[in-house]
């Protein structure tokens, strides 16, 4: 595939060759100053937007930051009645299913990383499990809840029974599971991509002094690219920690801090998707808002953080 | 032969089609919007739709919730509201002018359980508060057994469901409870999303209607529509005069046939009906009763009442069609007043 597109690009510059252009020559100029000012456009854009959309949540939460200040985070009520917000709850809900869903995730996401970027680079097995995987990210996320609903949850709550718990069935772990799925193939084609890139002077020199595959892949592909790795699994817990609509149908929707992985919970995203339709009373919504806002911070956090580790890790060269 | 008569069918109900749009096309091209309560949205697309065939008048509702209806009425980009609960003091203050509420039909909330066998069952208001505050914790409890002699009750536990979705069905569902017990009053109170105790959160009736069907010994609380039509088992209510009521459009409507305030906005939760089923709601249309605001024209003004008008009137019939109750005389009696005074620069529209 690359081949051939990259063959069609020089026929191209070819045939530009043979019949020179001379109002082509003389605005060349001024082209390249508007390519580049189409470029530059699109990058200030998304700056301002993402500024936008910063202040207008700051400037949105300002009423609940008022009032609850700090207080906010360490809260564990989230009372409408009474006014009385506190974030806890859904904090530990996010973190707690995010960082769940990614201990589920990594074994499958990496070893199809593993399996499509070292053992069947190509071939028909190859491309049919790489076009399953991306599939998988193609399912809309209400399918997952559906199937969550109806797969996953008759068997958590089975479980639940021996265990003598109320089967509920809908908790953070249920939620977990399915997000875990949801997000295995951002991590598993970044995964493949990266050791794709892993130079095979490197591999063949570790197999010319007789390494095995096995010890290939574990002293020179997965040290080579392991910053590309981390890089796909910081990308899909982002993924996790934001997803909604799947969460919210199968996490409980209860607003108190989960006793256990089986316990009924929240999420930031859900109790937004959850509460802001019917909300009309100023401080609910903007406490809302300022919910939004922690989920961007954590979100940000959990991006600088895969920049340093990747920065650390990345080999030289 | 055939396809003759296929064309002269045709080309009479195009006749037919064209002469009615004609003799009623006094509305033609008004376009009404207005959004709020995702309860009665299903009813409301009927009417609207009929109103539309003949008035030729066009009515856009969306379901976006009561408190966004309020909310888009406030901030006047909406010709009406509805909503599920009536406006409170402050939210009418904020828009700055007056509001009347006109209540459409009459909602019921159902608690509805999955037992083996789902036997009817009969509770008290206290045994239900006692449940979704979390003090019954079994369904053998003495308490639930008193009310239902011969009926066997498993030794299960308790899982209770409510929305978690703001929603105009636990605003109902929680006034109820709010009046009848100090306790949930004091803990939980009265709201469209309150702090609740115990239990799992579904989205929407179907959230809350998946769960309790799948989880063995739950317990929630559905629209009475939503019960009937999914066929789910749900519990005779015992009112404040004594009696234990079957939810249905009759005991919901009787419900409403107690002494209204001129403003219809009432809770009809806690019934002093003899018959009435006790957790029942009016739903409303909000409108301001001064109608020139925001540049709106006349016929907009002129519209927007004549709708509500008929919604009351004509509309009536429809209601119990689509599984919900119908307005008690009464209702309709303060309705049409309040329609009176609807005014564009002061003076009323309706005669």
């Amino acid at each position: 595939m690359e081949n051939q597109y990259l063959n069609s690009g020089d026929k191209n510059i070819g045939v530009e060759k043979s019949t020179p252009n001379i109002l082509h020559k003389k605005n060349w100029k001024l082209k390249e100053k508007i390519f580049k000012i189409v470029l530059l456009f699109a990058g200030v854009t998304i700056l301002l937007i993402i500024g936008g959309i910063i202040l207008s949540l700051l400037f949105s939460s300002i009423p609940s930051l008022k009032k609850f200040g700090f207080s906010f985070i360490i809260g564990n009520e989230w009372d409408p009645v009474n006014e009385k917000y506190g974030a806890l709850p859904f904090l530990i809900g996010t973190a707690m299913t995010g960082f769940l869903a990614l201990l589920i995730s990594l074994p499958f996401s990496f070893s199809i990383s593993i399996l499509l970027g070292e053992y069947f680079k190509k071939g028909l097995l190859s491309s049919f499990i790489k076009t399953m995987t991306e599939l998988l990210a193609g399912i809309p996320s209400v399918i997952y809840g559906f199937w969550g609903l109806f797969f996953v949850v008759p068997i958590i709550r089975n479980v639940e029974m021996i265990f003598g718990a109320i089967p509920y069935g809908v908790g953070i772990l249920t939620a977990s599971i399915v997000l875990g799925i949801m997000i295995i193939p951002y991590s598993a084609s970044i995964g493949r991509e990266v050791l794709e890139l892993v130079p095979n002077d490197l591999k063949e020199a570790a197999y010319s002094l007789g390494a095995t595959r096995y010890e290939v892949i574990k002293t020179v592909s997965i040290p080579y690219s392991i910053s590309g790795i981390i890089a796909g699994i910081i990308l899909s817990l982002g993924r996790a920690l934001g997803e909604t609509m799947a969460v919210t149908m199968l996490i409980g929707n209860m607003n108190s801090i989960p006793e256990n992985i089986f316990a009924p919970g929240q999420t930031i995203a859900s109790i937004i998707a959850n509460q802001f339709n019917e909300a009309n009373n100023e401080l609910h919504i903007s406490a809302m808002i300022e919910l939004g806002l922690l989920l961007l911070v954590m979100s940000a956090i959990i991006n600088f953080l895969g920049k340093y580790i990747i920065k650390k890790l990345s080999v030289e060269g | 032969m055939k396809t003759n008569f296929l064309k002269l069918f045709t080309i009479m109900s195009v006749i037919v089609a064209f002469t009615f749009s004609l003799s009623s096309q006094n509305l033609k091209g008004v376009e009404l919007t207005g959004s709020g309560a995702t309860f009665p949205e299903p009813l409301y697309k009927k009417m609207f739709d009929e109103y539309n065939k003949s008035t030729g008048a066009k009515v856009n509702y969306q379901g976006i919730g009561s408190g966004g209806g309020i909310k888009q009425l406030t901030e006047k980009v909406t010709d009406f509201g509805g909503t599920d609960a009536f406006m409170s003091e402050d939210e009418m203050k904020k828009t700055g002018a007056d509001i009347i509420h006109i209540p459409t039909c009459i909602g019921a909330v159902v608690v509805t359980y999955n037992l083996p066998g789902n036997p009817k069952l009969r509770m008290s208001s206290d045994v239900i508060t006692d449940i979704f505050l979390g003090k019954i914790l079994k369904w053998n409890d003495p308490k639930i057994a008193a009310e239902n002699t011969g009926v066997k009750l498993p030794d299960l536990k308790i899982s209770t469901v409510h929305r978690s979705d703001g929603s105009g069905t636990t605003f109902v569902f929680t006034d109820y409870l709010s009046k009848v017990s100090k306790e949930w009053k004091e803990k939980v109170g009265t709201d469209k999303s309150p702090k609740w105790l115990t239990g799992l959160g579904g989205k929407g009736n179907p959230g809350v209607a998946g769960l309790v069907t799948q989880i063995p010994g739950s317990i929630g609380y559905v629209e009475l529509i939503y019960a009937l039509q999914n066929k789910m088992a749900f519990v005779d209510v015992k009112n404040k005069s004594g009696n234990y009521v079957t939810a249905s459009l009759k005991t919901s409507s009787l419900s409403a046939d107690i002494a209204l305030p001129n403003d219809t906005r009432i809770s009809i939760t806690d019934t002093d009906a003899k018959d009435g089923y006790p957790i029942s709601s009016f739903t409303w249309l909000i409108l301001y009763k001064e109608q020139n605001y925001n540049n709106r024209t006349e016929t907009n003004a002129k519209a927007v009442t004549n709708l509500a008008w008929w919604v009351i009137h004509e509309g009536q019939q429809f209601p119990e069609k689509l599984d919900y109750s119908p307005l008690p005389k009464s209702a309709i009696e303060k309705a049409e007043k309040l329609l009176k005074s609807v005014a564009y620069n002061g003076k009323p529209i309706l005669k």
